[in-house]
């Protein structure tokens, strides 16, 4: 990374005419907009949820409002549904993650090899992560899960099998096979591409070397694309904590899947707790703040080998 | 010694392969494939069991969808849906390609620094400021705005773009710049005949998927939009609870409306992955 910041830094006008400063901030210029910009939309809200999360405020009893300090977070912790809202969140981004995760890589292998029709293969592959989430959801509600009538059940009956009611009896299950069904392309995209970029001639070495497949792939493959899968299960976990599209859509949040979003969702939108769902909002913040921390430093590390390799 | 017994073991072991890849593609695409067909079909034939794949193709449940046969229609969310994706993308293009060019080819202090405060940001949850975005909508009477959004999208957009044009413009040689310069080309002109030419389907790319994100967000849009200014995705949720035989015109609705996320996917297919991973795989 230093070195490509010293070539720019020495190839760029090294003129350096007495308005030093002006130059500087001409080349700040263009990127004060979108700076700026970024910071108004975002920053800006997320301070004022801050704020309002120390406010004991319901919108419905606006004349009521006061300072509450800690209160809010207290009975958010303590409050048995936000506690396993957070819960349900763990459990349904770990799931769908790591599933998507094994299943992605399964197919990235299958593709990395050339075989007739890779590329409509591929492109097969892609369409599920291709549908609005919206769409997606619908279809695995009424099209693939309905009990009467759904795709499952008409393909059971044809076997003579059992007709279950999935979402009722595994709500958590169906919203994380329609989400697994959607991110297993993602993950197959991002792990391709890290099977792609395995150096040919250190491969071509093992083989002569009398490396057989499974010792390539343990002690070669597998490292290399340690950080693809790092990569592919962080930025899988920052949308899937946030994922409101498939639990709205597929049990509106009934039956025990309320996740967080959905949750924040709720308690502002239709009970009008705007203290507290500021407080959980920020608590929802800290704990992507946890997997962002993570995240920004494997996408730093792939960002710094690329740069020095350009 | 044993060479051809080898090669053909392996030979019938990666065709096998190649079957094993077919078959999860064609079990991943059979859903969407059903959905396809169930959209043809007439709601008596698509809510059968055991399924009924030969039934006759109608246009029924897109004559339904689209509210030919009375019912609401759907053009005042897919106008929105356009308005919102293609004003947005183009405000993200506007602010994120000066600001690629500060990072790249004449990068500002601290570059980096700069383009991963951008990355973090996306990695603030969206609910973080839900309620105060809200709030001051309902006070300054942009509730059920459409150009509320399309602010909104711009900043959800923002971030991801100024990484994936980051990457593109950094392409484009330094040395070809500066001989441009020195044989007294002034900036316009390098940047429309030396830097466009090898930036341009990377920024086009980059468009496409911004115009996805735009188009396929719920939340923001089902918390400040109602009547006027409702969404594609919004309008998809009037379909959440069950209408007695409606499985046609659910399925005709939801691939109508992916029709345009599908198009702009596999028309960026080689820079999905970039610009999914923010610009860290290529």
């Amino acid at each position: 990374m230093t070195t490509t910041t010293v070539t720019r830094a020495a190839t760029a006008p090294r003129a350096a005419t007495p308005p030093v400063r002006l130059r500087a901030w001409a080349t700040r210029a263009p990127l004060l907009p979108a700076l700026v910009f970024m910071i108004v939309i975002t920053q800006l809200p997320f301070v004022a949820t801050l704020v309002i999360s120390f406010f004991d405020w319901n919108a419905l009893y606006p004349e009521a409002r006061g300072f509450a300090g800690l209160g809010n977070y207290a009975e958010v912790l303590t409050d048995p549904d936000l506690r396993r809202s957070v819960l349900t969140t763990i459990a349904l981004t770990a799931t769908v993650v790591l599933v998507s995760l094994v299943l992605g890589l399964c197919l990235a292998l299958l593709l990395d090899r050339p075989f007739r029709g890779r590329g409509l293969v591929r492109t097969l592959l892609i369409a599920p992560f291709l549908l609005v989430p919206v769409a997606a959801a619908l279809l695995w509600k009424h099209v693939l899960f309905n009990p009467e009538y759904g795709l499952f059940n008409g393909l059971l009956s044809l076997v003579g099998g059992p007709q279950p009611d999935w979402v009722s009896t595994m709500p958590l299950m169906a919203i994380e096979a329609s989400l697994i069904w959607q991110w297993t392309p993602f993950m197959m995209l991002i792990l391709l591409a890290g099977l792609q970029s395995r150096s040919p001639e250190l491969l071509e070495a093992a083989r002569i070397d009398g490396a057989g497949n499974w010792q390539i792939f343990r002690h070669m493959t597998l490292p290399h694309l340690r950080r693809y899968l790092e990569l592919g299960a962080l930025l899988g976990s920052i949308y899937i904590v946030q994922n409101f599209d498939a639990v709205f859509t597929i049990t509106s949040g009934g039956l025990g899947t309320a996740n967080l979003p959905y949750t924040v969702y709720q308690s502002f939108y239709q009970a009008h707790e705007n203290g507290l769902a500021s407080a959980a909002g920020v608590l929802v913040v800290l704990g992507s703040l946890v997997i962002a921390t993570f995240a920004l430093r494997v996408v730093s590390s792939l960002f710094r080998e690329e740069v020095s390799r350009a | 010694m044993n060479a051809p017994r080898t090669t053909f073991v392996v030979r019938i072991r990666r065709s096998g392969l190649g079957v094993l890849a077919w078959l999860a593609a064609l079990a991943f695409a059979l859903p969407l494939a059903w959905m396809g067909l169930t959209s043809f079909h007439s709601e008596q034939d698509a809510a059968t069991n055991p399924p009924s794949v030969a039934a006759p193709l109608t246009l029924d449940g897109y004559r339904e969808f689209f509210g030919l046969d009375g019912g609401a229609s759907p053009w005042p969310a897919l106008i929105n849906s356009t308005v919102a994706s293609l004003a947005s993308t183009l405000l993200v293009l506007l602010l994120a390609l000066p600001a690629a060019y500060a990072l790249s080819i004449r990068p500002v202090k601290k570059w980096t620094d700069v383009l991963f405060f951008f990355l973090s940001t996306k990695m603030l949850p969206v609910v973080a400021g839900l309620l105060p975005i809200y709030l001051f909508a309902k006070n300054a009477g942009l509730l059920d705005n459409i150009w509320l959004l399309v602010l909104l999208y711009t900043s959800m957009n923002l971030p991801i773009a100024v990484w994936m044009m980051q990457s593109f413009l950094a392409e484009v040689p330094v040395a070809v710049i500066e001989a441009a310069r020195v044989d007294g080309a002034r900036l316009p002109t390098v940047l429309g005949r030396v830097v466009a030419p090898i930036a341009l389907p990377g920024i086009a790319a980059t468009a496409l998927i911004c115009f996805i994100f735009s188009w396929n967000e719920l939340l923001f849009a089902r918390v400040l939009t109602g009547v006027v200014a409702q969404t594609a995705p919004v309008f998809l949720t009037g379909f959440i609870t069950s209408q007695g035989l409606f499985l046609a015109k659910v399925c005709a609705a939801s691939l109508v409306i992916s029709l345009p996320v599908l198009a702009a996917g596999f028309a960026a297919q080689d820079k999905l992955v970039q610009g999914l991973s923010l610009g860290a795989v290529k």
